[in-house]
């Protein structure tokens, strides 16, 4: 049985990427390469100017997906909620300036073994277009 | 790299306010990673680790098999299992399940004390 809102699509989510954000990401997950702190260091490796980790993609999709999840017409339960599963795709790197739009649609919706599972894709891109990296949040909630 | 490779064993022990200070970098200030009082009260032993900045270790571990450069991590699935904990180390190990047209595909795996908490993690880094 399929849900009524499969297919639901999410007013884009614009994020400012600053180079302060970048730095305090990278240090909290300890990430030492100093491409991700100094502009000098980054542009020697040809970025052009401090590059996010890989993993910052979470942090400026996440204002998209957020209203996904918590999309009363969706009916997930908090509470029984689960993070159990995440996959992203890597494009273009994503750099300190850099402006990114991210869109979700709420993609897949299933039940096994008295679980239910809610999966969300986003997509994003760089004020080029260029696709920074795609995501699928798969969110379980147990019993049901 | 080929078929069977291991990549090498990443370790790290985060501390007490690691969660603390990723909930500031991430926007992530849900309280089960914050605040341990109101973690034990829902059933938790503790406060835990973000699964997010757990999946970022997996990243770290499987980018520096391309020498650390962030453009060479093309993709990354994890399934997050079990519970993070601070003040205990983690180690990220992998194999090397398959390589083609210029990438390696990386079995990874994330434990705590023998406890999982990451699996079926799965990488691709172009080397």
């Amino acid at each position: 049985m399929s849900h009524p809102a499969l297919g639901k699509t999410y007013p884009a989510f614009e994020y400012e990427v600053g180079r302060e954000k970048i730095r305090e990401y990278s240090y909290a997950i300890g990430a030492t390469n100093p491409v991700h702190f100094d502009p000098e260091a980054a542009r020697a490796e040809g970025f052009r100017n401090v590059v996010a980790p890989p993993m910052f993609a979470v942090v400026y999709s996440a204002g998209s997906v957020g209203p996904g999840v918590l999309d009363p017409e969706l009916g997930i339960n908090l509470a029984l909620m689960l993070h159990g599963s995440q996959e992203l795709v890597w494009s273009e790197p994503v750099c300190a300036g850099d402006t990114i739009t991210t869109e979700t649609t709420f993609k897949d919706h299933r039940e096994e073994d008295g679980r239910t599972y809610f999966v969300f894709e986003s997509v994003s891109k760089n004020q080029d277009g260029q696709e920074t990296v795609r995501g699928t949040w798969t969110n379980i909630v147990r019993g049901g | 790299m080929k078929e069977g490779d291991q990549i090498p064993e990443f370790r790290v022990t985060p501390d007490k306010y690691l969660p603390h200070r990723y909930a500031g970098a991430s926007g992530d200030f849900n309280p089960i990673h914050i605040d341990p009082e109101f973690a034990t009260q829902v059933g938790l032993p503790r406060n835990i680790l973000h699964g997010l900045y757990s999946m970022a270790q997996v990243a770290l571990a499987n980018a520096a098999v391309a020498g650390g450069d962030p453009r060479k991590l093309k993709r990354l699935s994890v399934q997050f299992r079990g519970m993070g904990l601070p003040e205990t180390e983690m180690v990220v190990t992998g194999t090397v399940k398959e390589v083609r047209d210029g990438r390696v595909v990386i079995d990874t795996v994330a434990e705590q004390d023998g406890n999982r908490i990451i699996r079926n993690a799965e990488a691709e880094v172009e080397v």
